[in-house]
């Protein structure tokens, strides 16, 4: 046990290197930080910014090729790179526990979880096989699993990515540790799975006095609600650390602000906020600038930047590696990136219909195997998409909601022509569009385009950036094209990338260049619609704000209609004109953006964005709880589909009948629930308010 | 679990048939007729006719098929042409013997095989996995009647240990054999040796780079702990089914190796019956085959689904 009246990790001055040949990359630099029994910490970070290597580096786990260079770290009163291997494995598990990403992948998938959950407890606690199952038992409880003895049966295939990263989270405290690092927990988990998480750990963290947390994320907003201090990393730099309230108030480091300016907060639009990218790229650890490693980027660098910043303590447990930051506290510097010379689109009027999607379904027809066969089974149908009505209005942008198994990409495949419809019509600028992209005509192909979210997988690697969009140039456009090298030009210019970009490879480019290049290809026929269909999702989130933004600068300037397929409420609520809901292949709800944040929400609506995490940390939130995981497609709920996880579930009605859809006079919102208009105002509150400005959503 | 074996099964069954009639057909349409091939070239028209007629060689061909699949299922399975004995007792012989030398070499190889696997797999890059691959690699690429008459050199003329030739008495038991099969069995496991320990070795090296053996060396267990209950597992499934289905050229396909020690295996007997052109004892060897490689085939599906829950439960 850790009995030790000073911090319980301790790292000090500490730089963590990986060889690369000859070379010694420093992946984290002069990192100090100290972390309290029962304190929550987060590390926030880009890709790049060390976090996860300082991570396991903590944990002494790195690669082989991995080294700490200098520093130490402290766990109690030892030194940890001092512990024999032994004492070491008595730490691991016993008194720092992980908790890991990707549940799935975590967890051995030979393995009952029962077993897997056990052996921890064996080990560290000297149980036997069948205590330490009781205990893995209790601890499956503990997070909430209902029936723990069927989930200790089960293996990891078997389960949801949500309950085994429960499941994950019940191992790592079981055996109490004082720390508990975890790494990423809610990456890859729908929004709605990530919040029962958030709430679990945030409960366990105020539960437990005793367990201090370390959480390393991207995610700005997941911190704000959980931790007490954030440790802000960039490029191998500790850049700010501070309180999690006076960090958001007021950062002391513009690396801070300007990730902050980055994150498109709920309930806000382009119409009231700019996203200020932050311009370049975080340098790699083999080309880091001399000085302060922000410099590049940075608006208020001048020369005295050019020497490396020590941490400076900036008073209040606060500190900040940047030579100005008392500059920046006093009020009388500005540390935030440049507003971006863009015209504020006027919440465009309607002129007209772009797409017309009329009642389209998608489905599936999965051939039962021979077994089911032989037990007189015959195949399923998945209803990927069930009746959807869509209108996008000329020039406006339209987003769709929906977390994983909605049928948000199925449905964008069968308008794009890539998987056919099974029924419905699309009309497009007045003309039909059939089902299959073979059999539409250049018109159609060329005034419709795509930009899907994996940018390395739409570009051909052995193409050169300019034959890339050359090709679309000459074979797309209406009108003759002269000089296709110029064009080719122009389009790159336009999503802010130089000319001799044209000259690379695809493997040349960072992520986010590679999606400006996919944006500019989709913009090279001059289509009449885009359809992006997660296109931010891979990126970092300064790289995201930059691309938000040039896709509404494109459409001011090409007056292209957009349809912005996401995930992510808050992107969609920024970008889009109109918002639609989906869930399970049907709209649940479709809203103009001002409207959506307004009662009456759709119950899926409301539990969607009771989910979202909050990048204010004072702002209120509603809980909304729902009830199990999303069905399959293929076993549809009957009446309303919401019905198996509907928080304000009315009885048979929602089994048995499919609910109205309903609306007001004059436009606006529209639902498709049982419950009527008026009755769902009365008993809805708004689901946040924000504090500081006092702003109410 | 169930439902996944009787599916297997079924796909046996399903192969058995299908190969069968293929036999039936291939040896049917082999030139020559039979009748002559057994009386020779001198026989007379109407001899030749008597012995088509007891062979049925006359009837329509389905119910030819058909009753040499009957006489196969319940043990006639006639004479042979050539000895002019009876084929089961023949078969069933060699197969005994071939059998105990497929087991043989099986109990020397896996161990062997898995352990160098593992060892080179824990210590990928390092001297110990070179030194394995170059070991191992050597030996493969001598062909069996190198290895085999090295080693009779070695361990029948020099040390005297073993017998150079395996004459297998038909009553000897299995250990009274055992002498004999020494030497035949590791000229064998020889040639699995390196392609099993490379099988393994790239399976634990790909199993460790898994998350989940992060997650259980975080727990604190001991390395050897983290490596056999979580990697090893998972990281044999490959080698399982590949030693599985080797049992089938183990027991059938050691031409070489039987000829080098003069066993009497299946092997050899083959050779022999396809050089006096023998009609029955080749179909019969080879629907033994046959059976033995859809037997091992089920085997291998068999250990995997139950090392594998994803498919044990049925999913
Ligand atoms: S030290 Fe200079 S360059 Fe670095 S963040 Fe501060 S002001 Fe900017
Ligand atoms: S119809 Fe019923 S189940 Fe569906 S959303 Fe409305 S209240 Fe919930």
């Amino acid at each position: 046990m850790v009995n030790h009246n000073g911090p319980l990790l301790d790292i000090d001055d500490l730089t963590v290197g990986y060889r690369q040949g000859e070379r010694r990359l420093e992946a984290v630099r002069h990192v100090s930080l100290r972390i309290w029994p029962g304190q929550s910490v987060g590390i926030v970070g880009e890709s790049g910014s060390g976090k996860t290597t300082l991570a396991m580096a903590v944990m002494r786990y790195l690669p082989p090729e991995g080294q700490i260079l200098s520093g130490t770290i402290r766990f109690g009163d030892r030194e940890v790179q001092d512990l024999s291997d032994r004492d070491m494995r008595d730490l691991w598990g016993g008194q720092i526990a992980l908790v890991p990403q990707g549940a799935r992948s975590a967890l051995n998938p030979s393995m009952r979880l029962g077993d897997q959950a056990a052996e921890i407890l064996r080990y560290h606690r000297g149980l036997s096989r069948k205590a330490a199952h009781e205990q893995a038992r209790a601890s499956f409880e503990r997070v909430q699993l209902g029936d723990p003895e069927r989930i200790a049966r089960a293996y990891p295939h078997q389960l949801s990515g949500g309950m085994l990263q429960r499941v994950l989270i019940a191992m790592a405290l079981s055996t109490e540790p004082a720390l508990l690092v975890l790494d990423e927990p809610t990456s890859s988990l729908d929004v709605t799975t990530q919040a029962e998480i958030l709430k679990l750990v945030r409960d366990l963290i105020r539960g437990e006095q005793h367990t201090a947390v370390l959480y390393i994320t991207h995610n700005l907003s997941v911190v704000a609600q959980l931790c007490d201090r954030v440790a802000v990393m960039y490029a191998g730099d500790l850049v700010e650390d501070a309180g999690t309230r006076p960090l958001y108030r007021q950062p002391l480091h513009p690396y801070t602000r300007g990730l902050l300016d980055c994150v498109p907060v709920l309930g806000t639009t382009k119409h009231e906020v700019d996203l200020r990218p932050i311009d370049g790229q975080i340098p790699g650890p083999e080309s880091r600038p001399q000085g302060c490693v922000f410099r590049p980027r940075c608006p208020l660098a001048i020369d005295v930047c050019e020497t490396y910043p020590p941490l400076y303590d900036a008073g209040e447990e606060r500190r900040s590696r940047c030579h100005r930051w008392e500059g920046i506290r006093a009020g009388e510097l500005d540390p935030a990136q440049p507003v971006p010379a863009r015209e504020r689109t006027p919440p465009g009027e309607r002129a007209g219909t772009a797409l017309d999607v009329k009642d389209i379904s998608v489905h599936f027809f999965e051939r039962a195997s021979l077994p089911q066969r032989l037990r007189g089974e015959r195949g399923t149908v998945v209803r990927a998409v069930d009746g959807v009505s869509l209108t996008l209005g000329k020039g406006r942008t339209l987003g769709l909601v929906g977390e994983s198994g909605s049928g948000k990409t199925t449905l964008a495949r069968a308008i794009i022509g890539l998987v056919a419809r099974t029924s419905g019509t699309i009309e497009f600028l007045d003309m039909a569009v059939p089902p299959k992209l073979a059999g539409r005509s250049r018109d159609i192909y060329s005034a419709l385009q795509v930009v899907f979210q994996d940018p390395t997988d739409a570009l051909n690697p052995f193409i050169g950036v300019g034959e890339a969009l050359r090709r679309p140039v000459q074979r797309l456009r209406t009108e003759k094209v002269d000089d296709a090298d110029q064009v080719v030009a122009a389009l790159l210019e336009s999503v802010d990338l130089s000319p001799s970009y044209a000259l690379r490879l695809p493997d040349e480019l960072s992520g986010g260049e590679k999606q400006r290049v996919a944006v500019a290809r989709a913009f090279a026929p001059n289509p009449a619609v885009l359809l992006a269909d997660e296109p931010v999702s891979s990126l970092d989130v300064s790289v995201q704000a930059s691309l938000l933004n040039l896709l509404d600068q494109l459409q001011t300037e090409h007056g292209t209609a957009i349809l912005f397929i996401s995930h992510d409420v808050a992107v969609v609520g920024y970008l889009a004109d109109d918002i639609a809901v989906i869930y399970l292949g049907e709209l649940m709800e479709v809203s103009p953006a001002s409207a959506l944040f307004d009662p009456p929400y759709h119950p899926y609506t409301e539990a969607l964005l009771a989910s979202v995490p909050l990048l204010d940390p004072d702002a209120e939130q509603r809980e909304v709880q729902l009830k199990g995981d999303i069905p399959s497609p293929s076993a549809k709920p009957s009446g309303c589909p919401f019905h198996t996880r509907c928080p304000r579930f009315l009885g048979d009605i929602c089994v048995e009948q499919r609910p109205p859809w309903r609306e007001r006079e004059g436009g606006g919102k529209r639902y498709f629930c049982h419950i009527a208009w008026d009755d769902l105002v009365r008993q809805q509150e708004r689901i946040f308010r924000f504090s500081e400005t006092g702003k109410e959503v | 679990m169930w439902r996944y074996f009787l599916r297997r099964l079924g796909f046996l069954l399903l192969t058995l048939v299908v190969t069968s009639i293929i036999i039936f057909l291939v040896t049917r349409w082999l030139p020559g007729d039979v009748a002559r091939v057994i009386l020779g070239r001198e026989a007379g028209e109407a001899a030749v006719a008597q012995v088509r007629e007891e062979l049925g060689l006359d009837d329509p061909l389905p119910v030819q098929y058909v009753d040499w699949v009957r006489g196969f299922v319940v043990g006639e399975w006639g004479l042979s042409y050539s000895t002019r004995t009876e084929i089961l007792p023949l078969v069933t012989q060699r197969l005994r013997n071939s059998l105990m030398l497929a087991v043989v070499t099986l109990v020397l190889a896996v161990p062997l095989a898995v352990g160098l696997g593992v060892l080179a797999g824990l210590n990928e890059d390092r001297w110990v996995d070179s030194l394995i691959s170059v070991a191992s690699l050597s030996v493969v690429g001598l062909p069996e009647f190198v290895t085999g008459l090295i080693l009779i050199q070695v361990f029948a003329f020099g040390f005297g240990l073993f017998p150079a030739t395996s004459l297998i008495s038909p009553d000897a038991g299995f250990f009274e054999a055992l002498p004999s099969l020494i030497l035949p069995a590791v000229t064998a496991m020889l040639v699995l040796l390196a392609y099993i320990a490379r099988l393994v070795r790239s399976g634990v090296i790909e199993e460790l780079k898994q998350p989940y053996v992060r997650t259980a060396a975080l727990k604190g267990l001991p390395y050897r702990t983290v490596v056999v209950r979580h990697v090893l597992r998972n990281a044999l499934l490959p080698a399982v089914t590949v030693l599985a289905i080797s049992i089938g050229w183990l027991v059938s396909g050691l031409i070489v190796v039987e000829n080098v020690f003069n066993y009497p295996g299946m092997g050899r007997l083959f050779i022999f019956a396809v050089d006096r052109r023998d009609l029955p004892l080749i179909q019969a060897l080879t629907m033994v085959t046959v059976l033995i490689f859809a037997f091992a085939n089920l085997l291998a599906d068999m250990a995997y689904a139950l090392l594998n829950p994803q498919i044990r439960l049925g999913e």
